[in-house]
């Protein structure tokens, strides 16, 4: 937004020729500018501001700490935190690794003819609701579901165990929630790859190990962090997945920011725990590019 | 001699297709041998099996007396300079060329005195740690080479590498290629389209046309004597022209055809099949082997007359492009610049001739016909 004003300025000086404001950029960036103004900028401030008010004892609104305090001297609250944090960085990594090879399959392998017809394959699930979806899941997991009654069937079983509510679900759900957001970046990125760079690797007397590490995922690296942002962000703001897959004793941070809002009609609790996320997600995506020598302008193209 | 590659009745099929059609060739040690080929002659195929890329149909290739059947391309000891040079870009030119050292389980310290000795060999001292994207296009040739050099291969080969670069550095690049292949004494297999590398820098060439090899031979053979039609219209230059056999002149040195072209000339040419009086011939000439205006007294020239239609210019390549009288057919022959034919102009009528010996005449093939 700032670099948009900047742009605008820099015209005006970098070209004497043209003095006045450019209208035609400022007609197009407005619409941005309102957006990003009325639905983003302004709904965080006012969150920020409810975030560091409490009531005291006499019941008036008044600045307070109290809601982050809270946060720290509570340990189901952090832990929480913390637990939703190293859960999204998993689910992040597992994605990863279970769509590389997809990805590799339908852009390096499979005759040029069948790419269309997997990548919509793979699409085709995510016309449905993710709603729908995860109650898929429920039904083919659950103590009375399919998967169960087949188990049983062929007498693998002796009676049903319940499958669902436990943390490996629950990720198994998450990362099949992400799964295609992970995808369509590296799709683009393997796309992108010259196959003689792998043949030159392997005539080389490169292995599949070490092709795929010096050269192909240095070569996807920035598709790679742009679906493990998507996925990352996606999963750690998930309120639906954890919630109907979850356990009971298994709580995921938004969970804690919805009860706050809806349960204990604490909004200044919930806010201070809405900023607190925000918080950590920035922190691990800037980590992420750190970690990885990328820059978000890179990421994001 | 010991030989290092030896490609042993090779066919390679794809569905119906036969890219390569039973291919056999031997290439002794140190040796520079080229592929030369229109393309789509299957010389890449070829090359893509001696690398272990494809399986052939049937037919056996050996590299250093072993049998190369189901070995992958990075268990084999050759390596293929990739016709668009496949640099890693994410790595520098250090890294590019010990990546396959690395994969030998070289000590670090082999790997950067190999490193720097190969970039000095090549003519690139200092360049370790340059990118890939700051290179020049002969630069990149020479890193691509001493990546694969640095191996230590029984077998380069090398898959038309020169193509992208352009004319003057394709020139310098052919001439340091043939001097560095010298030096090194590694077997180098060179595939191309251009007769020009292939001539220049070989030992021994095979021409390939629709899967076959046409004929394998030294370059100056390849020129001098070719043994098919189209080695004679694929390799250099050469005028085409069709004739009859009207008789037979029996020498007891050589057999010498007298034959009858549509225009009516009539010449003499040595023969290099064994012709019958009728047989349709395809004449080949080289646009150096006519000779314009020759002295009257050498007899046994064939000559003709021919009209200038216009000097086509190229230095030391100049030509006339002549017509015959009362034809279409149209001739080139070469315009020497040493200022004795300078008086030609378009428009001209001058004789020309040519020896029996530099005629190459072939049976005329029926298929043709």
């Amino acid at each position: 937004m700032e670099s948009g004003i900047g742009h605008i300025i820099s015209q005006r000086k970098g070209d004497p020729m043209k003095p006045g404001i450019r209208w035609g950029l400022v007609i197009f960036i407005t619409p941005v500018l309102v957006w990003l103004t009325v639905l983003i900028l302004l709904p965080q401030v006012d969150m920020f501001i409810m975030s560091i008010r409490a009531k005291n004892e006499l019941g008036e609104m008044v600045f307070s700490i109290g809601n982050f305090k809270l946060f720290f001297l509570e340990p189901i609250y952090w832990r929480t935190f913390a637990r939703t944090a190293i859960f999204s960085i998993l689910v992040t990594f597992l994605t990863f690794l279970i769509t590389m090879p997809i990805a590799f399959y339908i852009t390096k392998v499979v005759s040029p003819k069948f790419q269309g017809f997997l990548s919509v394959l793979i699409l085709m699930p995510f016309w449905v609701s993710e709603l729908v979806r995860v109650y898929g899941w429920m039904i083919l997991l659950r103590e009375s579901g399919v998967i169960n009654h087949f188990l049983i069937k062929f007498g693998l079983l002796n009676k049903p165990i319940e499958m669902l509510y436990n943390d490996a679900t629950m990720i198994m759900g998450l990362v099949y929630t992400s799964m295609l957001f992970m995808l369509v970046p590296l799709l683009s990125a393997l796309e992108s790859l010259d196959n003689s760079l792998i043949e030159a690797a392997y005539d080389l007397g490169g292995s599949v190990w070490s092709i795929a590490t010096r050269i192909v995922i240095p070569h996807c690296l920035p598709g790679i962090v742009s679906g493990s942002i998507v996925v990352f962000m996606l999963t750690l703001g998930n309120y639906l997945t954890p919630n109907l897959m979850g356990g009971k004793n298994g709580l995921w941070f938004t969970e804690q920011i919805y009860n706050q809002f809806i349960a204990s009609f604490n909004w200044n609790q919930g806010s201070a725990f809405g900023f607190l996320l925000l918080i950590l997600s920035s922190g691990i995506i800037w980590m992420g590019l750190k970690l990885t020598k990328q820059t978000l302008g890179k990421v994001v193209q | 001699m010991h030989t290092d590659l030896s490609v042993i009745n090779v066919i390679k099929k794809f569905q119906d297709f036969t890219a390569v059609d039973s291919v056999s060739f031997d290439v002794e040690k140190g040796k520079f041998f080229s592929i030369l080929g229109p393309s789509g002659c299957g010389k890449t195929t070829l090359l893509r099996m001696i690398s272990g890329f494809f399986e052939p149909s049937s037919g056996t290739i050996e590299i250093n007396g072993k049998n190369m059947a189901g070995i992958p391309p990075n268990k084999r000891p050759v390596n293929l300079i990739f016709q668009n040079l496949a640099l890693f870009p994410m790595m520098n030119v250090a890294e590019n060329i010990a990546f396959g050292l690395e994969r030998q389980k070289e000590k670090r310290s082999v790997i950067k005195t190999k490193t720097g000795e190969i970039l000095e060999r090549v003519g690139l001292p200092g360049f370790e740690n340059k990118k890939v994207d700051q290179l020049s296009g002969g630069q990149r040739q020479r890193v691509a080479i001493a990546r694969s050099l640095v191996l230590e291969p029984a077998v380069l080969l090398l898959d038309e590498p020169l193509g992208a670069l352009d004319l003057k550095l394709r020139e310098q690049m052919k001439i340091e290629l043939k001097i560095l292949q010298t030096q090194v004494g590694t077997t180098f297999v060179y595939i191309t389209h251009d007769q020009s590398e292939a001539l220049v820098m070989s030992d021994h060439v095979a021409v390939m046309n629709k899967g076959k090899f046409e004929q394998v031979d030294t370059p100056r053979n390849l020129y001098a004597k070719p043994l098919t039609p189209f080695v004679a219209r694929f390799v250099g230059e050469n005028n085409q022209w069709s004739a009859r056999v009207t008789g037979l002149d029996h020498n007891p040195d050589r057999q010498t055809a007298l034959i009858r072209t549509p225009e009516g000339n009539a010449f003499k040419t040595i023969m290099r099949d064994r012709l019958e009086p009728g047989d349709e011939i395809d004449l080949f000439l080289r646009p150096e082997s006519i000779v314009l205006e020759p002295d009257s007294s050498i007899e046994t020239l064939n000559r003709f007359t021919i009209i200038v239609k216009s000097i086509l210019f190229d230095g030391a390549n100049s030509r006339i492009l002549a017509q015959l009288p009362e034809s279409e057919r149209e001739i080139q022959i070469s315009l020497p610049q040493t200022g004795q034919f300078d008086y030609i102009q378009p428009g001209d009528r001058i004789e020309a001739g040519w020896s029996p010996e530099s005629g190459i005449s072939f049976l005329r093939e029926k298929a043709i016909l």
